[in-house]
C-alpha cells in the first residue's frame, strides 16, 4: 500500500514489477495511467487546445486523503497491493500525470478497485489543473461526470 | 492561526496563506469564513456566499459546521480537478 506524491516522471513498468516482487499471491493487476490530453472538452461544444497544465496540490493534506482512499479500497475488496503515483507541477500534453495500480488473487476485485480509486481521487484528493491554451490561462472547473462517477461507489445504508 | 487559499482562491483573496487571530466569537469554520469576509474585498469575494469552495481544518477536510477548536491551521480551496 503505497502513495507519493512527485514532480519526476514515473516508469510503470518498474513500478510495476517493483509493486509485485516477492508476492505470490496476486493472480491480477489492474492498471490506469492518466496522461495529459490535448483536447479539453468542456461543457457543451467549445474546445480549448491544451499545450501544458500545472497542477498544483496541498502537501500534507494529499497524502493523507489519498491513504485514506486507499484503506477504503483495501476494506472493500480483497487487495494484496495497492498503488497511487500522482504528479503535480508544470507537465506537457502527451505526459504521464497519475499511476493508480492493483494488485488481487483475482481480476474483478482488481479492476474494480482500480476504478474505485481513480474515481475517488478525482473528487477527494486536493489537486487543481491550470490549463496553458492559446486563450491564455485556465483553472479547470470540477466536472460534474466526476461527481457522478465518485457518487456511484458511495455506500448506501 | 494560518489560513491558506489555493487554486484561484489565493488570487483572488492575493495572499497564498496569512496569520490570522479571529475573535473568540468566531467558533466554526463557517464563522471564520465570515470573518475573513470582512477583511478586503477579495476575501469577500473568494469566500463569497453561494461561492463552490471546500475547506480543510489541520489538512482533512471539513464542512462549515466543524468547529476550529484549537486548529492551527485551516484551508480554503475550489473544487478538486485531479486525475
Amino acid at each position: 500500500m503505497t502513495v507519493r506524491v512527485q514532480e519526476a516522471d514515473f516508469d510503470v513498468g518498474a513500478e510495476l514489477d517493483r509493486l509485485t516482487a516477492g508476492n505470490r499471491r496476486i493472480g491480477g493487476l489492474a492498471v490506469f495511467v492518466g496522461l495529459v490530453r490535448e483536447m479539453h472538452v468542456r461543457e457543451g461544444y467549445h474546445r480549448d487546445k491544451v499545450d501544458a497544465l500545472t497542477l498544483e496540490h496541498y502537501p500534507g493534506m494529499t497524502e493523507k486523503a489519498l491513504e485514506e482512499i486507499e484503506a477504503e479500497a483495501a476494506g472493500r475488496w480483497p487487495l494484496e497491493a495497492t498503488l497511487i503515483v500522482h504528479r503535480h507541477g508544470r507537465l506537457e500534453a502527451g505526459e504521464r500525470i497519475v499511476l493508480v495500480a492493483v494488485g488481487s488473487p483475482h481480476r474483478e476485485a482488481a479492476f474494480e478497485a482500480c476504478e474505485f480509486l481513480v474515481d475517488w481521487l478525482k473528487t477527494k484528493a486536493p489537486f487543481w489543473k491550470l490549463e496553458e491554451t492559446p486563450a491564455g490561462e485556465k483553472w479547470v472547473g470540477a466536472h460534474a461526470g466526476d461527481d457522478k462517477a465518485a457518487a456511484r461507489w458511495e455506500k448506501k445504508d | 492561526m494560518k489560513v491558506r487559499y489555493f487554486a484561484w482562491m489565493k488570487r483572488t483573496v492575493g495572499v497564498p496563506e496569512e496569520d490570522v487571530d479571529p475573535p473568540a466569537a468566531v467558533r466554526t469554520v463557517g464563522d471564520l469564513v465570515t470573518w475573513l469576509r470582512t477583511l478586503s474585498p477579495g476575501h469577500a469575494e473568494a469566500l463569497a456566499e453561494g461561492a463552490a469552495f471546500g475547506a480543510a481544518v489541520d489538512k482533512r477536510t471539513a464542512t462549515l459546521d466543524v468547529v476550529l477548536a484549537d486548529a492551527r491551521e485551516v484551508a480554503f480551496f475550489p473544487p478538486f480537478t485531479g486525475g
